[in-house]
C-alpha cells in the first residue's frame, strides 16, 4: 500500500516537473494520469495493491473537492457583481455541453456498432 | 461570535483537527442524506457540503483561510487521487482503443458548446467583456481554467469560483439533463460528466460506476487541454475584450 502511495506521488511529482520544465497548459496531477497510464500500458497489468490503493483514493473522490469547494465563500462579494451572467451562461451552458457530449457519443459509439 | 469561539476553543481554531472533523462529518451527513433521497440532485454531497460548511464559517465570522488551513489535507490528496484515475483508465483500454476517434470527436463538441453556451450567454446578458471571459473556461479543472483566464483577459480569482459553481452544477444535474435526452450508455456519460464537470463531474461519475468514472477522468484531461488551445485562438477570431 504504503510503495504504491509513493508511486502515485511520484507520477505526480515527475508531472509537475515535466510540464513545468515543457510549459505545457495541462496542471502535474493530470501529467501524472498520463504518466501511470503509460507505465501500466508498459506493465500489461494493474498489481493488486495498486487496485486497491486508487480504489480508496477514487472512493471518496468527491470528498476532497469540499475544501476548493468551500472557497466560494471567498468571492461573495467578486461573484455577487457578475450574478446574473454567471447564472444565465453557467447553470445551461453546463448542462447543454453534458447534454451534447452524451448524445454525440452515444450516437457515434451506436454508429460504429459497438456493443458494450 | 468569533471572538467568544476564538477563546473558547484556543488553538482549536487554528489546527486541522477542528475542520478536518467538521469536513468528514458533514460530507458524511450529505452522503447519508443523498442515499435516502434516491440520489436527489439537490442532495448531491458536495453541493450540501459546500453549503453547510459555508454557512456554517459565515455565520462564525471564520475565514475561509482559516478552513482551509486545516482542510487543505483532504485537498492535498486530489493530486494523487487524478493520477489515480490512470488505474480505471486503464480497465477500459479496449474501449478507448475501439471508439478513439468517437470519443475525441465528441469531446471537442463538448468543449466547443462549453467555451461557445459561456461566450454567448455572456454576451446576450450584456455582461462586462472581463466576465465573459472569466466565464469561457469555465468547464476545466481550476489551475488549467485560472491560467487561461489569465492569458485572454479575464479575470482568474473569478474564474475559480465559477469553475467550482460549474463543477457543482454539472455534478449535481447532469444526470438529470442525460436523462432527458436519453444518453444511457456509461461511457459516454462518463464523458458528458468529465467534459462538462472537470473533477467534482468525475467524483460524480465515478460514483455512478467505475467505467463513467474513467471516461471522465479521461475528458477532464482532455478538455483541459482542448480548452488551452482553442480557447486563447477563439476570443482573438471574435474580438472578445478588444477593447481591453
Amino acid at each position: 500500500m504504503l510503495s504504491y502511495i509513493t508511486l502515485l506521488l511520484l507520477c505526480q511529482l515527475a508531472g509537475e516537473i515535466i510540464t513545468r520544465l515543457a510549459g505545457l497548459p495541462i496542471p502535474g496531477p493530470v501529467a501524472g494520469m498520463v504518466l501511470l497510464f503509460l507505465g501500466l500500458v508498459l506493465r500489461g497489468r494493474v498489481p493488486a495493491e495498486l487496485e486497491k490503493t486508487s480504489q480508496g483514493l477514487l472512493r471518496y473522490l468527491a470528498l476532497l473537492f469540499v475544501p476548493a469547494g468551500v472557497g466560494v465563500i471567498a468571492y461573495l462579494d467578486l461573484l455577487s457583481h457578475a450574478l446574473l451572467p454567471v447564472a444565465a451562461a453557467v447553470l445551461p451552458g453546463t448542462l447543454l455541453t453534458v447534454a451534447v457530449t452524451g448524445l454525440v457519443m452515444q450516437r457515434l459509439g451506436r454508429a460504429a456498432g459497438e456493443k458494450r | 461570535m468569533e471572538a467568544r469561539l476564538a477563546a473558547l476553543l484556543p488553538g482549536l481554531i487554528h489546527a486541522p483537527l477542528l475542520w478536518l472533523t467538521l469536513t468528514l462529518l458533514v460530507f458524511q451527513g450529505a452522503e447519508a442524506l443523498f442515499r435516502r433521497t434516491g440520489a436527489h440532485p439537490l442532495s448531491n454531497p458536495v453541493l450540501l457540503s459546500v453549503a453547510a460548511i459555508s454557512a456554517l464559517l459565515l455565520a462564525c465570522h471564520i475565514d475561509y483561510q482559516v478552513y482551509f488551513s486545516g482542510a487543505r489535507f483532504l485537498h492535498f490528496l486530489l493530486g494523487p487521487a487524478t493520477v489515480a484515475l490512470a488505474v480505471p483508465l486503464y480497465r477500459q483500454m479496449e474501449i478507448i482503443r475501439k471508439s478513439f476517434a468517437a470519443i475525441m470527436v465528441s469531446l471537442l463538441a463538448g468543449s466547443l458548446t462549453g467555451m461557445g453556451s459561456a461566450l454567448a450567454l455572456g454576451w446576450l446578458c450584456r455582461a462586462d467583456p472581463r466576465i465573459i471571459l472569466s466565464m469561457a473556461p469555465k468547464s476545466v479543472t481550476t489551475p488549467i481554467a485560472m491560467g487561461i483566464a489569465g492569458e485572454i483577459g479575464g479575470l482568474p480569482s473569478l474564474t475559480a469560483v465559477i469553475v467550482i459553481v460549474t463543477g457543482i452544477t454539472g455534478a449535481a444535474f447532469g444526470g438529470w439533463a442525460l436523462d432527458r435526452v436519453r444518453v444511457k450508455d456509461p461511457v459516454a456519460r462518463g464523458l458528458a460528466y468529465g467534459t462538462a464537470s472537470h473533477g467534482i463531474g468525475t467524483a460524480r461519475a465515478m460514483h455512478a460506476s467505475p467505467v463513467s468514472g474513467a471516461f471522465a477522468g479521461l475528458a477532464m484531461g482532455l478538455n483541459g487541454l482542448a480548452t488551452a488551445l482553442i480557447l486563447p485562438a477563439l476570443v482573438g477570431l471574435l474580438h472578445i475584450g478588444a477593447a481591453k
